[in-house]
Parts: C-alpha cells; sequence; structure tokens
C-alpha cells in the first residue's frame, strides 16, 4: 500500500466522508476512502432520517428509481409525551410532503444507504478500501502527512487527510484538535429493527402505499432520564430506540437496552410493533455537546467532518445533513487546496469559513448553550410530560364535573408541581439557550 | 427481551485480540458501583467476584464507544477493532 500516493484520503465511509470524496472524484482529485467495515454502513448507526435538499445537493435524485436507498417518503411527524398510562401526540402532516416537489426526508437503513452512496463514490472514481482500521495520523514536522493501518505494511500518504471517523473521534483527540467528549456531552441510543408486513406499517400508521412517519417521544419513553426515543418507518420495518446522555444512565444505573423494552411495553407502542420479529439491535453514541463541545475543524494537511467533529443538532434530531454538507464543503476547499498546491491550515480554514455561512455552524452556534440547559433542567423530561398528560386526562373525562371546576383542578395540579415563578424562569432561560 | 437474546441477531466477526481493556487493574477493586457492568447496552463487561476481577466479552460489543467516556474513572481503553473484525451490522 505505501507505494502510492493520493491526493486525499478520508478516513471512514459514512455520510460525512462519502459526501467529501464524492465532491472531490468528481472533480479529478485522486481519492482513496479507507472503512474498517467489511463494506461501507457495516459499522453505521442513526435512528435513519436522511433529509431531501442537503443529500440531494451532493448526490442528485438519490431518492428516485429501483436502485434508490430510501425506504419511505415522510409525510408527517408527530411528538409524544409521555408518561407511564398515557401519550399526549402533537403532529404535523402534510399534502405537500405528498408530492414529489415536496419531499422532504425520507427513512433510510444505513447498510444499504452507505453502500450506495459508496458505489456512487466509487463510479466518480474514488477508491475505496474496506475491512481496514485507520489506528493513527501520521505526522511530519507538525503536518498531517498520511495514515497508518491495521494492514501490514499500511502506511499511507497523501497530502490531505480529511478524518470522517464518526463520534468516536480517536484521531481527532491524537492530533490534539480536540478532547475526548464528557459523558454528559453525549447520549447511548439503542435501537432495534422490527420486521412487520408493507401494508400492515401503513394500516397502523394511516400512511398510503410508500409514505413514512417519524414519531419522536419524550418523558416515561426514556423512563425520565434526560434524552428521547423514536419510532420511525421502513420499507418493512420499523426502527425503534431510545437513547439517554451517557452521565444520567451511569448515575442511575440503567442498561440502555431496559429503557428501549420499557418503552416496547407502553400501552400506546405495544399495538403498534406487535406481532413484529426483532432483526437486529445496534448501539451507538450521539454527540449532544453541540458547538461548545467541537474540536477545531482544520489544521495543516487535515480536515474533520460530521460526527467526528460533534455535528449534531439534537435540538431538531438532526445529524444526517450537517454530515452530509460538512463533508461537501470539506470536498470543496481540498479543490481549491489542489489548485494552489498548499494543503496548509491558511487553505483549509475556507472549510471553516463555509462551515460559518452554512445553517451547519449557524445551527450549532445559535443552540450553543441548548445542551447545558438541558443538562441544568432535567424536570423538562419529567415534570412538563407529566403536567400536560394530567391536564389532558382531566380535560378528557367526562364525569359530569363542571369545566369551571376542572379548569381549577389542572391550574392547582400545575402549580403543584411547579410555581409559576418557576414555570416563568424556564421558559425565559429556554429562551435564551436558543435565541 | 434479553441483552443477550438480541446480540444473537447481530453478526459479529471476533478478532483473536480485544480492543478493550483495563488501563489500571487496580482502580476497578476500588470501583464501588461497577457502572460499566450496568449501562454497557451489550453486556460486554461482568465483575468476577471471585477472581476480583473484570471480565470483558469483547467479542459481542457494538462498538458504541459509551464504556469509555462512561466509565467514572475513565479507566477503560477503548480502540477500534482490527479492520474487518467486530460487528457488521446488516440493517443498520
Amino acid at each position: 500500500m505505501s507505494e502510492e500516493r493520493f491526493d486525499v484520503i478520508v478516513v471512514g465511509a459514512g455520510p460525512a466522508g462519502l459526501a467529501a470524496a464524492y465532491t472531490m472524484a468528481q472533480a479529478g482529485l485522486e481519492v482513496i476512502v479507507i472503512e474498517r467495515g467489511d463494506y461501507p454502513g457495516a459499522k453505521n448507526v442513526m435512528g435513519g432520517v436522511v433529509y431531501r435538499r442537503p443529500t440531494e445537493d451532493v448526490f442528485p435524485d438519490f431518492w428516485q428509481g429501483k436502485s434508490s436507498p430510501v425506504e419511505r417518503n415522510i409525510v408527517k411527524q408527530s411528538l409524544w409525551l409521555m408518561n407511564k398510562d398515557a401519550a399526549f401526540s402533537i403532529g404535523y402532516g402534510s399534502a405537500q410532503f405528498k408530492a414529489e416537489e415536496g419531499y422532504n426526508a425520507f427513512t433510510v437503513l444505513r447498510a444499504k444507504f452507505d453502500q450506495w452512496m459508496a458505489a456512487q463514490v466509487e463510479e466518480a472514481g474514488a477508491i475505496i478500501i474496506n475491512e481496514t482500521t485507520v489506528t493513527d495520523l501520521i505526522m511530519e514536522h507538525g503536518k498531517v502527512v498520511g495514515v497508518r493501518t491495521s494492514r501490514d505494511d499500511g502506511d499511507l500518504y497523501a497530502d490531505l487527510v480529511i478524518v470522517a471517523q464518526g463520534v468516536n473521534n480517536l484521531l481527532v483527540q491524537q492530533v490534539g484538535l480536540g478532547v475526548d467528549l464528557k459523558a454528559s456531552q453525549a447520549a447511548v441510543a439503542v435501537k432495534e429493527i422490527i420486521a412487520l408486513p408493507t401494508g400492515v406499517i401503513e394500516d397502523r400508521f394511516n400512511l398510503e402505499k410508500g409514505e413514512g412517519a417519524t414519531i419522536e417521544l419524550v418523558g416515561e419513553s426514556t423512563m425520565g432520564l434526560t434524552g428521547t426515543a423514536f419510532i420511525y418507518t421502513n420499507k418493512d420495518s420499523l426502527s425503534i430506540g431510545a437513547g439517554a446522555l451517557v452521565s444520567q444512565v451511569q448515575q442511575k444505573g440503567v442498561n440502555p437496552n431496559d429503557i428501549l423494552e420499557n418503552l416496547k411495553e407502553h400501552p400506546m407502542v405495544k399495538p403498534l410493533i406487535a406481532g413484529g420479529e426483532t432483526k437486529e439491535y445496534m448501539a451507538h453514541l450521539i454527540p449532544e455537546g453541540g458547538y461548545h463541545a467541537m474540536p477545531k475543524v482544520y489544521a495543516d494537511g487535515v480536515m474533520v467532518v460530521g460526527d467526528a467533529a460533534q455535528m449534531v443538532n439534537g435540538m431538531h434530531r438532526e445529524g444526517s445533513n450537517l454530515a452530509i454538507t460538512s463533508g461537501k464543503l470539506a470536498g470543496l476547499t481540498a479543490i481549491e487546496a489542489k489548485e494552489r498546491g498548499d494543503y496548509s491550515s491558511k487553505t483549509l480554514s475556507r472549510y471553516q469559513q463555509r462551515l460559518e455561512e452554512s445553517f451547519v455552524l449557524k445551527d450549532l452556534k445559535k443552540y450553543r448553550n441548548l445542551s447545558h440547559f438541558i443538562d441544568d433542567n432535567t424536570h423538562l423530561f419529567t415534570e412538563y410530560p407529566e403536567m400536560v398528560l394530567a391536564a389532558s386526562h382531566e380535560l378528557m373525562t367526562v364525569d359530569g364535573t363542571p369545566k369551571g371546576d376542572k379548569f381549577k383542578a389542572m391550574f392547582d395540579m400545575v402549580k403543584s408541581k411547579r410555581s409559576l415563578w418557576q414555570i416563568t424562569t424556564d421558559l425565559y432561560k429556554g429562551w435564551r439557550a436558543v435565541k | 427481551m434479553k441483552v443477550e437474546d438480541k446480540l444473537f441477531l447481530v453478526r459479529f466477526k471476533p478478532d483473536t485480540q480485544s480492543h478493550l481493556s483495563v488501563i489500571d487493574a487496580d482502580v476497578c477493586l476500588k470501583c464501588e458501583n461497577k457502572d460499566c457492568v450496568k449501562f454497557c447496552p451489550a453486556e460486554v463487561y461482568e465483575w468476577d467476584e471471585e477472581h476480583k476481577t473484570l471480565l470483558i466479552a469483547y467479542e459481542g460489543c457494538l462498538e458504541c464507544g459509551t464504556c469509555r467516556i462512561g466509565c467514572p474513572y475513565l479507566n477503560i481503553k477503548w480502540e477500534y477493532p482490527r479492520g474487518g473484525f467486530g460487528v457488521q451490522f446488516k440493517f443498520g
């Protein structure tokens, strides 16, 4: 392997790395992608939503045609607030999402989706090497010049290395661009793929053929821990998962699988998955630290993209779009660097600039104080869902009590859980955290 | 469904060497709660009371990284398995 030299080495064949590789290969750069799994996607896990526009921006028409890697077009999205017995649901569905020009987001399964992207990357002229782990970045005179791999004689040199190795960004830490996540800066999520017939999924979620739905679940869905759960529809399976901050599962001594099993037994969830067969179980870390937890994303001879740079917008459960867009922006910067013949941090700082100009850093900056706010206010995930549910139960139970008495009871209930002053403070602090 | 039953559904290609290890065994001895035994989503860790040692079933590791950042003493060395080894998801 050591004989050959490339313009760029990309470490990791996920959405960020593959978007970067595709962008560069199309411009004629000599690119090699190194993937540690048997195939791209073999190690890759997410909830399962990709967004049309940012993905299309790199891979046009990815959602069209027979070979398309998408599962279902999402036409409605819901949020459930839950306690042990009940769920309060709000949602949004639209005919506009059903019409082709309005397609907005799709569910995917990563093993299939990542292999599809990898095929496009290879077609564009890049080389993908599987079953190879990058163990070190090779430095010379303070500059990244290549990678050391798990293969014998496995050193590989290039003008530029793009680190797209995901949330466990050991290489980023190794060269001092960032430090490891704290337990309060990441959620551990587990997920199951539960097989169900296509028609059954469409009946249960009230969907037309090929359409999909997403549900995010807060409150008892994570046993009151700070986190969220989700149910997404695939073609002939459901992705159901739950995650909570690592700091909390550690302090409370909870196994993430117990959170998921608790969710599956919930009376409002159980009928959705009834009769389904679990096909796979996986676990993954989700970066939740936001802007403040990000490493430096460039240095001499190196750029960092996607989860490896902790680019996740937890508030809006977005990650794949930040990954793909950051990969593209790093790719564009690499093309410029090649033209100039200069891969120094000065040239690569254009990547940072591009991120600043895009939604990626604008959004991450907007929510930069949110994870801290949520971390300090764990009652948001327990008391408020409970209040909404208790109030809903009171209001919807017809038992001869005059409505005036019901409203008074609801008001007293809310006050008993949290004073008006506390509620006002929560609202103000919450607003400050996202303004 | 128990974790061990779920792991039967997952495809693993175990290496002969572990990618997970304890940095300082004495730290585990003094660790009261053994949090890793509880929070690992693949139940990789088990405390052997008789031999006072942490057993690591790395062959069934889902490679999430939780133990690395979740060990209160940061006493777990977590590396990526060698290329081609470890978990290989069919769906992901």
